[in-house]
């Protein structure tokens, strides 16, 4: 293991900053910020369903501020059409699923000291680490 | 009210994924490449929010009721189920195979990548095809 393009202060205080929306969701709404759940239901009626989609909104404007302040914004994804169905599918329907994803299991979860969370948080990133082991990055 | 609360968690949500590099899927494989050339961002990314997210809502629960609604919404499932394993290792799979996960998927949108398109697009078909898996049942 060589450890390679560390960011530790980015890392952390981008961290900081999203403990913080979710403390300002929890706090307002009531409610934990799991992306995965505010994105699924943002697409069935329901009562929280203009909140989500609000709040999705905020996700994509998060991005456009940080670079209209003069910054750069790195994001590589992978050209392979195959992989990206795939993995799409495979996210979306894992979660549905599974009830959450790295902010919603990861953060807010973990955060509540929920086995279930926890659980699902180790889950996910071992099979993670594996998929990376098998088909490289 | 709800739904300004709503936009500015989740611009808030949106800077800490770019501050962090967590928009950049590349720097996601990264951390899951920890038998390769390993970048440890992503947990410091974790650790960050729940360092702020874990004792601020604890305190505030004990204290008080959510601003903007009735009550707090937080789940009461308890038991270890088959759902949540396969749903954490199937999202575990999709999230090596390309570096996204929906909080970060949707940030991506910003980016104007036709590829981000259609990795959210089956993304929520996944959430579909989840969801009616979960009301057969």
């Amino acid at each position: 293991m060589n450890i390679i393009n560390f960011t530790p202060y980015s890392a952390l205080t981008g961290g900081l900053l999203i403990g913080f929306a979710a403390f300002i969701f929890f706090i307002f709404n009531g409610r934990l910020s799991g992306v995965s759940s505010i994105a699924s239901d943002s697409i069935i009626k329901n009562e929280n369903r203009y909140d989500n989609i609000l709040f999705l909104f905020g996700l994509i404007i998060g991005p456009i501020l940080y670079s209209l302040s003069g910054n750069k914004v790195e994001s590589v994804l992978t050209n392979s059409l195959p992989l990206i169905i795939v993995a799409g599918l495979l996210v979306g329907f894992g979660t549905k699923i599974g009830n959450g994803c790295t902010s919603g299991h990861g953060v807010c979860g973990i955060s509540r000291f929920s086995i279930r969370s926890i659980i699902a948080t180790i889950s996910f990133i071992l099979t993670g680490v594996v998929t990376v082991l098998i088909f490289g990055i | 009210m709800t739904k300004l609360s709503s936009l500015l968690s989740g611009i808030i949500f949106g800077l800490g994924l770019t501050i962090s590099g967590m928009v950049n899927p590349q720097k996601v494989l990264g951390f899951l490449n920890i038998f390769g050339d390993w970048d440890p961002s992503l947990m410091f990314v974790m650790v960050g929010a729940i360092i702020i997210f874990s004792p601020l809502h604890f305190t505030f629960k004990r204290k008080s009721r959510p601003f903007f609604a009735q009550s707090f919404i937080i789940p009461s499932k308890k038991d270890i189920d088959k759902s949540l394993i396969l749903g954490a290792i199937l999202f575990g799979i999709g999230w090596g195979l390309v570096g996204l996960c929906p909080g970060p998927a949707i940030s991506a949108i910003s980016f104007l990548n036709i590829n981000v398109y259609i990795f959210v697009l089956f993304m929520f078909i996944g959430f579909y095809l989840g969801n009616l898996l979960l009301l057969k049942k």
